[in-house]
């Protein structure tokens, strides 16, 4: 288990224990944790699960597939350390991992 | 006031309006009825990763079980509901209990057309609609297996795909002049005919089915284009919205259950949501428009709960769609139906292009292969009824971003 701790746009914190093999996506979708929509499901076909990547973990995950760099270009808000969460996977050294939700996914 | 809301019907639509309701503060009873043994799970992955083996079954279901213990949500699965006495506000169910309501959402959603010809109930012969379905198709994935698939349109497709992978014989029979007729244009369709072919898979267009037959251990199809021996078959032929609980109830049908901007229908305590309902729509040339998609029941369910929480929103979303076949993803936006112009922008051999499908000069639809800015700025220009001179949507010197 690895506990990723999501940040509402609000400030709003949530912290849960995710299995390794979800993704960051799934891990907010099924602990109800508002800002994540994730409409496709995680097919990468929708960029509704926008979240921005604490700092620090950037260099610790995999980098973007050429679908998701697209996808995200055409999402609202997006910063450097923009990543749509359906893609990152969770591992047990993801431990501790933070995202930021942006204020829409629309 | 709403004090308790029933939901029939357990699928994606049920499972976002649940959530939407608790997400927006609604304290009051919920209950979901289900007639599979499941609570709420994806479908698109069953005709994709879930048949192939790459996702696993609990990664299918939307929100644990403990949801819906946290959420108290009181679940009513394996059974399914028989009438609505819309006097009384109250579901009769199958197993013999009356639930009452105050409001009441109708998530039911479709189940598969069944194929009418001679021999397509013989063992050996399958359909794709829930979890149960894959389970047994996954035991006949075996590598020189012989498949004929029987309707080429998307879940047809992405079996002949995953079947391909699997090193099986695929066969595909199609009524129709083309793949994909009812959701993608002509180039489109040429390309996966293409694709399909690559792979190995024999598409067969304009075939007529004769009939089906036992022969040995396998099943024999006649057709207008001579016999097809296979191991098994797949039927994959459309679905038929499940409207029988709404007629019966006296409301509006009209190939789905009739609803307005809400979701919600002529009777004011009832709304019906997803695959089963038939909504206005702007982006369709009637007017309105039944869909049969992820994004409709979930847009379609978000607007339902802000209606039933008294904040209501009309809704007016770009219909979106995917699928996903060997290594490419179709993204679809918009309804294409009726166009008079197509714009190819890029080139199909290179695998990654897109179809603008215009009606009037205005973008009606977009039909992207791996072309994810044409899917997503296509989506926005739908959405603002934008016209874009035809070469310039060709051009691709000019980024998707400048076409606004």
């Amino acid at each position: 288990m690895a506990k990723i701790k999501y940040i509402e746009h609000n400030g709003k914190e949530h912290v849960v224990d995710v299995k390794p093999g979800m993704s960051v996506m799934e891990g907010a979708v099924k602990n109800l944790i508002p800002g994540i929509d994730a409409d496709c499901g995680g097919a990468c076909a929708c960029a509704t699960c926008h979240v921005y990547v604490g700092q620090e973990w950037l260099s610790k995950i995999e980098p973007m597939q050429e679908m998701e760099k697209t996808m995200l270009d055409f999402a609202e808000g997006v910063e450097t350390n923009s990543r749509l969460s359906c893609q990152i996977k969770v591992t047990d050294a993801l431990d501790g991992f933070t995202v930021k939700m942006p204020k829409s996914q629309h | 006031m709403t004090e308790s809301v029933l939901i029939i019907g357990a699928g994606q639509a049920a499972s976002q309006l649940t959530a939407s309701l608790r997400q927006d503060g609604f304290a009051g009873g919920i209950t979901l009825v289900g007639d599979e043994p499941y609570i709420p799970y994806q479908r698109p992955p069953l005709s994709k990763a879930f048949l192939a083996g790459e996702l696993a079954r609990e990664r299918l279901f939307i929100k644990p079980d403990e949801f819906y213990t946290e959420a108290k949500i009181d679940l009513h699965l394996n059974t399914r509901a028989t009438a609505i006495d819309r006097g009384r506000k109250t579901v009769k169910l199958a197993n013999g209990k009356d639930l009452p309501y105050t409001t009441l959402a109708i998530t039911t959603g479709s189940r598969v057309r069944i194929l009418p010809l001679p021999g397509a109930d013989l063992p050996g012969c399958y359909y794709l609609r829930g979890i149960a379905d894959v389970e047994l198709l996954q035991d006949k994935l075996k590598p020189g297996n012989r498949v004929a698939i029987i309707g080429a349109g998307y879940i047809g497709l992405e079996v002949a795909a995953v079947a391909a992978k699997h090193k099986l014989k695929v066969t595909v029979l199609e009524a129709l002049p083309r793949v994909m007729a009812r959701a993608a244009c002509l180039e489109i369709s040429a390309f996966y005919e293409d694709v399909h072919r690559k792979a190995g898979v024999d598409i067969r267009c304009n075939t007529k089915l004769e009939a089906i037959e036992k022969n040995g251990d396998g099943l024999r199809i006649k057709t207008s284009g001579g016999p097809v021996d296979v191991d098994f078959v797949l039927i994959g032929i459309g679905i038929v919205p499940n409207v029988e609980l709404a007629l019966d109830a006296g409301l509006k049908v009209d190939s789905g259950i009739v609803v307005d901007h809400h979701a919600r229908t002529e009777d004011p305590a009832i709304y019906a949501i997803g695959d089963c309902a038939n909504l206005p729509c702007t982006h369709s040339t009637t007017g309105r428009v039944r869909l049969e998609s992820v994004q409709n029941a979930i847009d379609q369910a978000k607007h339902a709960a802000a209606a039933i929480l008294g904040k209501p929103k009309p809704y007016n979303e770009v219909p979106w769609f995917w699928s996903d076949q060997y290594d490419l993803k179709l993204q679809i936006a918009g309804l294409g139906h009726l166009d008079d112009q197509i714009v190819i922008r890029g080139d199909p051999a290179s695998r990654s292009f897109a179809a603008f499908r215009l009606r009037d000069g205005v973008v009606a639809a977009v039909e992207a292969v791996n072309a994810a800015p044409e899917y997503m700025m296509g989506r926005r220009l739908i959405a603002a009824r934008a016209r874009v001179a035809p070469d310039r949507l060709a051009d691709k010197t000019i980024p998707m971003k400048d076409m606004g």
